[in-house]
């Protein structure tokens, strides 16, 4: 008993955890502010009916001292009518409870999914085990690709179309959104409305293979001044190397395997099926947030990415230490 | 009793485990591998050409793995823009017939996807790890069913004319070949 206790104690404490950058009981969106509010609603109203079953499971088996067990052949119509009123309460008690929940989370749905302006359009693709980023613009001039890092203005609505290259994932940003599948061959739409500044996590919520723990997207919601800076900035070709060792770097990166996978902007490289690399020296992570941005980590990745994410699509590919050299030195001042 | 029986019975499907067998980190890595082929079966003396392969070839065959990262690659780096996105052909021949210009072994394949073929086939040589030159080789031979059905791909990520390679019929290689349209074009 003692132990169970003390497991439950232990389980409360879990919750003290639940404060950071991926938690969808710490809102920074209207929406996720929904979602947490019906969560927390559901909660209590459920606990409340549990613990009132609960109480009469017990009173019943209980019993009362002295009372006799009622016989089912004598006709007591007093009894009938009781056991009917009760039988009859409860059954409407838990319509209203389930038609007013199911009302309101349609409600919520409503406003989670209804027509709404949008400001920017982000087209999100799940790879294995990766997020495509395509920010679309009228002028195309002005659209662009990146890839695990997403940043949006605060205060604008934004529109996420979500879908996928290989099997199912899930979008899911707990802090701003609920979660919505990326399908193959279907556009799934999904709008946000960041309300404070701030970096929040995210992360794929539908098994989708070997690493799909390692599967991170980032929402870093700044203000329109910052969040133009950083788009005219990734809009931007790839810097020019500025010294020997980078240009020997971007010099490898092209004539290896490197760009039969990767794009630059500006280069040679225009492989269209791994990460965009244009600016990958400005994101805060590598690899969809399996590894903090460095110099080292990005020779660490290169050099074994299957040791960092075992079954990576990513090839163990032979560079003399030179090449792994320049490689990461390039790819980390392409800020 | 009966439980031993079953129990005996459910031995045999361990062996199935290699089919599955999974090796992420290819070893050694990247390294070009050394198979002698011959390209004829033609050797001056009526003897055989001097062939010798490592027996390498029959792993990546024989391993569900292997081939359907095969088939995962041959899209990516464009093979199914030459050969037609079934492998039916294109400006490049087709690779789900009988017939095989350069051999049809799976270290000939290799050789045909590191090497180049002068009539418009690119080479693919440090541009494309050795493993997976390996896997896209495997993956060619199961095109026209000649790898192990049980290990074949059986499904697409995208729309597929005609059955999975895992239900295609057998096609027993025969040399030769028709010069493909890139072959005929003026160079
Ligand atoms: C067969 C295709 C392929 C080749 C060849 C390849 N990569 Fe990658 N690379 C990938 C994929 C797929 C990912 C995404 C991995 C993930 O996060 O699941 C990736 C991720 C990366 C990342 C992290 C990107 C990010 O946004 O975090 C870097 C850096 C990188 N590769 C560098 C290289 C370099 C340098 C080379 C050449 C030595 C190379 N890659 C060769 C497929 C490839
Ligand atoms: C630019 C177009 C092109 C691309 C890309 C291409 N091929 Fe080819 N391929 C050809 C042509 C043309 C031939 C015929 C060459 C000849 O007859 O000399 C050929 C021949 C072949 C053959 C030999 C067929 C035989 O009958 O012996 C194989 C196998 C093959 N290609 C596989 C591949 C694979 C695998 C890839 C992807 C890694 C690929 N090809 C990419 C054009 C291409
Ligand atoms: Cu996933």
């Amino acid at each position: 008993m003692a132990g169970r206790v003390l497991l439950a104690a232990g389980a409360l404490l879990a919750l003290s955890g639940c404060a950071g950058w991926q938690n969808m009981l710490d809102t920074a969106s209207a929406d996720s502010s929904h979602v947490a509010w019906l969560t927390i609603l559901f909660t209590i109203l459920l606990v409340v009916i549990w613990a009132a079953v609960m109480v009469a499971v017990f009173v019943a088996r209980r019993g009362r001292p002295g009372r006799e067990l009622h016989d089912p052949l004598t006709i007591d119509p007093g009894f009938d009518r009781r056991t009917g009123y009760v039988v009859g309460s409860l059954v409407a008690a838990t319509l209203v409870v389930v038609l007013v929940l199911t009302g309101l989370s349609y409600a919520g749905q409503r406003r989670l999914f209804g027509p709404r302006e949008e400001a920017v359009t982000i087209r999100v693709t799940g790879h294995q085990w990766w997020w495509e980023v395509r920010y679309e613009s009228q002028d195309s001039s002005r659209s662009f690709t990146t890839a695990n890092e997403i940043h949006i203005p605060v205060g604008q609505p934004v529109n996420f179309k979500l879908n996928s290259s290989d099997v199912i994932h899930s979008f899911w940003v707990p802090s701003l959104t609920g979660k919505l599948d990326a399908i193959t061959g279907r556009e799934n739409q999904l709008r946000v409305t960041a309300e404070r500044p701030g970096v929040y996590r995210g992360q794929c919520a539908e098994f989708c293979g070997l690493q799909h723990a390692h599967m991170g997207i980032l929402v870093v919601a700044e203000s329109q001044e910052e969040f133009e800076r950083w788009r005219d900035g990734q809009i931007a070709q790839a810097r020019q190397p500025e010294d020997d060792e980078r240009r020997q770097g971007l010099a490898a990166f092209a004539a290896g395997p490197c760009a039969m996978c990767h794009t630059i902007r500006g280069t040679n490289a225009g492989g269209k099926i791994a990460p965009d690399l244009t600016h990958v020296g400005s994101r805060r992570y590598l690899a969809a947030g399996a590894l903090p941005m460095s110099r080292g980590n990005l020779a660490a990745w290169i050099v074994d990415p299957h040791s960092i994410k075992p079954g990576v699509n990513m090839p163990t590919i032979k560079l003399s230490p030179d090449e792994l050299n320049a490689i990461s030195a390039y790819l980390e001042s392409l800020k | 009793m009966s439980r031993r029986i079953l129990l005996l019975l459910l031995v045999p499907v361990l062996a199935a485990c290699q089919r599955e067998e999974r090796e992420y980190r290819a070893n050694p890595i990247a390294s070009e591998t050394r198979e002698t082929v011959a390209l004829t079966a033609l050797s001056p003396g009526g003897n055989e050409p001097v062939v010798a392969t490592s027996g390498k070839g029959r792993d990546y065959e024989n391993n569900a793995y292997h081939l359907s990262q095969g088939k995962r690659l041959f899209q990516w780096f464009n093979c199914s823009g030459c050969h037609a996105p079934g492998g039916g052909g294109d400006i490049g021949p087709p690779l789900i017939d009988d017939k095989w210009i350069y051999g049809a072994s799976i270290e000939q394949i290799v050789q045909t996807i590191r090497e180049g073929r002068p009539n418009g086939m690119p080479s693919f040589r440090g541009r494309v790890p050795d493993d997976q030159i390996w896997q896209l080789a495997a993956y060619v031979r199961s095109m026209s069913g000649n790898v192990p059905s049980d290990a074949a791909p059986t499904r697409a990520d995208h729309m597929h004319p005609g059955p999975s390679e895992s239900r295609r019929p057998v096609s027993p290689p025969i040399a030769g070949g028709d010069v493909p349209p890139g072959g005929q074009a003026p160079q």
